[in-house]
C-alpha cells in the first residue's frame, strides 16, 4: 500500500474515532436530560390516544377509520409514531443548533475538531435519528395500550426488515431535516418552527387518515406528497398496519432514504457555509 | 546515550527546523458589505516561531479577529495562504487543527457538559483514548486549579474560571500553538493578572502563544515580538522594546491651544530634542526625543505667538506613542 493511502486510511480512521467520541458526547447529554426527553416524547402522542382512543369511544363521539370498520386507534399506531420520530428529529437537531449559532457559539469547539466541518453536522444528523429511533421506541407502547375497552388497535409486524428500515430511514430523514432547518432559520424566528413548519407538517402529514383516502380531494393527495411525513407514517403503516390501505412499500421507502440523502448533503453544505465563513 | 557524540551541528534538521510553525503569506479577507467590499485582512505576512509568544495588537475593527480566524481555519482567505509546521490551512485543516488549540473571544464551553467533561470529550474528540483523556483531563483540573469544581456544571463558573476551564480546553490535545483571541477582554482586573501569569507560565514551558489584544499594556507585559495591526494591514512588527526604539523614541507632547496650533509650528520644531511636530486644528503634537524643559518652552512660544495653552499633556515612549507616530491617531481602546 502506498504511503498516500496509508495516511488515507489513518485520516479515516481518525475521523471515526471523532465521530465515535462525539455521538459519546450527545448520549452523554442524552443520559443526563432523559427525564426531558421521555416528558417532550411522550405527552404529546399519550394526550392524544388518551382523548382520541380512551375519552372519545366512552363518550360515544369517535372517528371510525375508512377501511371497513378499522378502528381509528389502528389508523394511529403508525401515524403517532412517524409524528414522534419527526418531532424529535427535527427539535433535536434543530434547536440546540440555533443557539449555538446566534448565542452560545458552543459549536466552535467541535468544529475545532480534527475532522472536515461536515463530519460534525453528519454527526449532529446521526444523533438526532438515534432520538427519533428511541421516542418511536418510547411511543410505541403508548399508542398500542391506551385505548378504551374493544377500541384495540390491530397492529402486527409481519415484516420485521421493512419495519425497521422505515424507522431508521424516517429518523435519518427527520434529523436531517432538523440540521436544514438549524442552519437556515433566523434565530430570531425560531419560535415560528412550531406553527409554520411543525404544525402543517403534522396535519397535513397523514397521520390520522391513510394517504390512499384522501383521493376524493386529488389537489390535497398530491400536495401532501411533498410532506417528509407522509413518508414516514406511510412507510410505518405498509409495516405496522398493512391491511389499511397504504403507498406502495417500494415508493414510501425510496422517498424516505432519498429524501435523507438529499437532504442530508443539502443541510450538510449550508452547514459548512455557516461555519466556515 | 545510544548516539555517538559529534562536533558538527545537525544539519539535516536544519531545513525543517527553520521553516517557523506558523506563516502567512499575503492573507488576506475581504467581505462583501452593503458599503462595496471590505478588506478587514489586507496582506498581512506573518512568521512565528515555535516557543515564540506573539502578540496581534490593534485597536478594535483593525481585523485581528479575522486574522486569528484564519490561522485556526474557521474564516476562509479571500486570498493569501496559511501555514501551520509547514501544512497549508486550506488544504488539509484538519491536520491544522490537530496541531493547535484554540481559546475564542466568547465563552464556547459545552454548557450541556460538567468541567471534567468539557476537557475529557475535547480530548476524545482528538482520538484522544478513553484512560489517557480521563488522565488529562485529571491534571489538567489540577494544574489549573480547578479540581475543586470538576463536577460543576460550566454555566455555575464565574467568567475568569471559564476562561480558565477554556485555555485548559484547548491545551487538553497538547497542540503545538495556543491561540487565544482577545482572553481578558471583559474580565476584571484581578482576574486578567492571574490570567497573564498563566500565559506567561505556559510560554516559559515552551508553548507557543499567539494572541489579540487591544490592550497596549497587556501586548507589552507578554510578547515576545508584536504586530501592530491597524484597518487590516500590519504598520510594524518587532519586539515591544525595539518597536519603540524605532517607531516611538520619542516622549509625545500634546498641546491644546485656543486657536490654529499650526502657527506654532515653525517655533516649536526648532526647540533642541524636538524631533517632529504635527499641528491638527487645535492640537499641537510634538515628538520629543529629549523630553527634558520641551513643555515649558511650548508654553513661552505659544504666548510668544499669542496663543492661550487649555490643556498640556506628556506620554512618555510606550506602545501607545508608536501607535501614535505609525497612524497620527490616538489609540483607544
Amino acid at each position: 500500500m502506498s504511503t498516500a493511502a496509508l495516511a488515507q486510511r489513518g485520516a479515516r480512521g481518525e475521523w471515526a474515532t471523532t465521530f465515535l467520541a462525539m455521538l459519546g458526547r450527545d448520549v452523554r447529554v442524552l443520559r443526563r436530560q432523559f427525564g426531558q426527553f421521555l416528558t417532550r416524547t411522550i405527552m404529546q402522542p399519550l394526550l392524544f390516544v388518551f382523548v382520541f382512543a380512551y375519552v372519545f369511544p366512552k363518550i360515544g363521539e369517535g372517528f371510525r377509520g375508512g377501511a371497513g370498520g378499522t378502528s381509528f386507534t389502528t389508523v394511529l399506531v403508525p401515524g403517532l409514531i412517524a409524528v414522534a420520530i419527526n418531532f424529535q428529529g427535527i427539535q433535536a437537531v434543530a434547536l440546540p443548533l440555533v443557539q449555538e449559532f446566534s448565542v452560545s457559539k458552543e459549536i466552535e469547539d467541535r468544529v475545532l475538531a480534527p475532522v472536515p466541518v461536515w463530519l460534525v453536522g453528519l454527526e449532529k444528523i446521526v444523533a438526532g435519528a438515534l432520538q427519533s429511533v428511541i421516542a418511536a421506541a418510547v411511543v410505541f407502547p403508548i399508542v398500542y395500550l391506551v385505548h378504551a375497552h374493544g377500541a384495540a388497535p390491530v397492529v402486527h409486524i409481519h415484516d420485521w426488515p421493512l419495519f425497521l428500515a422505515a424507522i431508521v430511514f424516517a429518523s435519518l430523514l427527520a434529523a436531517a431535516l432538523g440540521l436544514f432547518i438549524g442552519t437556515v432559520i433566523d434565530p430570531r424566528k425560531i419560535t415560528l418552527l412550531f406553527s409554520v413548519v411543525l404544525l402543517p407538517i403534522t396535519f397535513l402529514g397523514c397521520v390520522y387518515y391513510p394517504w390512499a383516502e384522501l383521493a376524493p380531494l386529488p389537489w390535497l393527495q398530491y400536495l401532501v406528497l411533498l410532506n417528509p411525513l407522509v413518508y414516514m407514517t406511510e412507510g410505518l403503516r405498509a409495516s405496522l398496519t398493512p391491511q389499511l390501505p397504504h403507498m406502495a412499500v417500494w415508493a414510501s421507502l425510496l422517498a424516505l432514504a432519498g429524501g435523507s440523502a438529499a437532504l442530508a448533503f443539502v443541510s450538510l453544505r449550508t452547514f459548512t457555509r455557516r461555519v466556515r465563513t | 546515550m545510544g548516539a555517538p557524540a559529534t562536533d558538527s551541528p545537525p544539519a539535516a534538521a536544519a531545513p525543517a527546523a527553520r521553516e517557523p510553525l506558523i506563516r502567512t503569506e499575503h492573507l488576506t479577507k475581504v467581505y462583501e458589505g452593503r458599503q462595496g467590499p471590505l478588506r478587514a485582512v489586507d496582506g498581512v505576512e506573518l512568521s512565528i516561531g515555535a516557543g515564540e509568544f506573539f502578540g496581534l495588537l490593534g485597536p478594535n475593527g483593525a481585523g485581528k479577529s479575522t486574522t486569528i480566524g484564519m490561522l485556526t481555519t474557521s474564516v476562509i482567505p479571500t486570498d493569501g495562504r496559511v501555514f501551520v509546521s509547514g501544512i497549508d490551512a486550506r488544504a488539509n485543516p484538519a491536520a491544522v487543527k490537530r496541531r493547535i488549540g484554540v481559546v475564542s473571544q466568547s465563552n464556547t464551553l459545552d454548557r450541556a457538559l460538567t468541567v471534567w467533561e468539557n476537557l475529557y470529550y475535547h480530548a476524545r474528540y482528538f482520538g484522544v483514548p478513553a484512560r489517557d483523556a480521563r488522565a488529562r483531563a485529571d491534571e489538567l483540573l489540577e494544574r489549573f486549579a480547578l479540581a475543586d469544581r470538576a463536577r460543576s456544571m460550566v454555566f455555575e463558573l464565574s467568567g475568569g474560571l471559564a476562561r480558565r476551564l477554556m485555555i485548559a480546553r484547548a491545551l487538553a490535545h497538547r497542540p503545538a500553538a495556543l491561540f487565544l483571541d482577545e482572553p481578558t477582554s471583559g474580565i476584571d482586573p484581578q482576574t486578567r493578572i492571574n490570567l497573564w501569569e498563566l500565559l506567561a507560565d505556559l510560554h516559559r514551558q515552551g508553548l507557543t502563544i499567539l494572541l489579540t489584544t487591544h490592550y497596549l499594556e497587556e501586548a507589552d507585559a507578554l510578547c515576545d515580538r508584536i504586530a501592530i495591526l491597524d484597518r487590516g494591514r500590519v504598520l510594524a512588527l518587532g519586539a515591544p522594546a525595539q518597536l519603540k526604539e524605532t517607531h516611538g523614541a520619542d516622549t509625545v507632547i500634546t498641546l491644546q491651544v485656543d486657536g490654529e496650533a499650526a502657527a506654532l509650528r515653525p517655533r516649536a520644531e526648532a526647540i533642541p530634542g524636538v524631533r517632529n511636530v504635527e499641528a491638527d486644528g487645535e492640537l499641537l503634537r510634538v515628538f520629543a526625543s529629549n523630553p527634558i524643559g520641551v513643555l515649558a518652552e511650548l508654553v513661552r512660544e505659544a504666548s510668544a505667538v499669542g496663543l492661550h495653552v487649555r490643556d498640556a499633556a506628556s506620554q512618555p515612549p510606550s506602545l501607545e506613542t508608536v501607535f501614535l507616530s505609525l497612524t497620527g491617531r490616538e489609540y483607544r481602546e
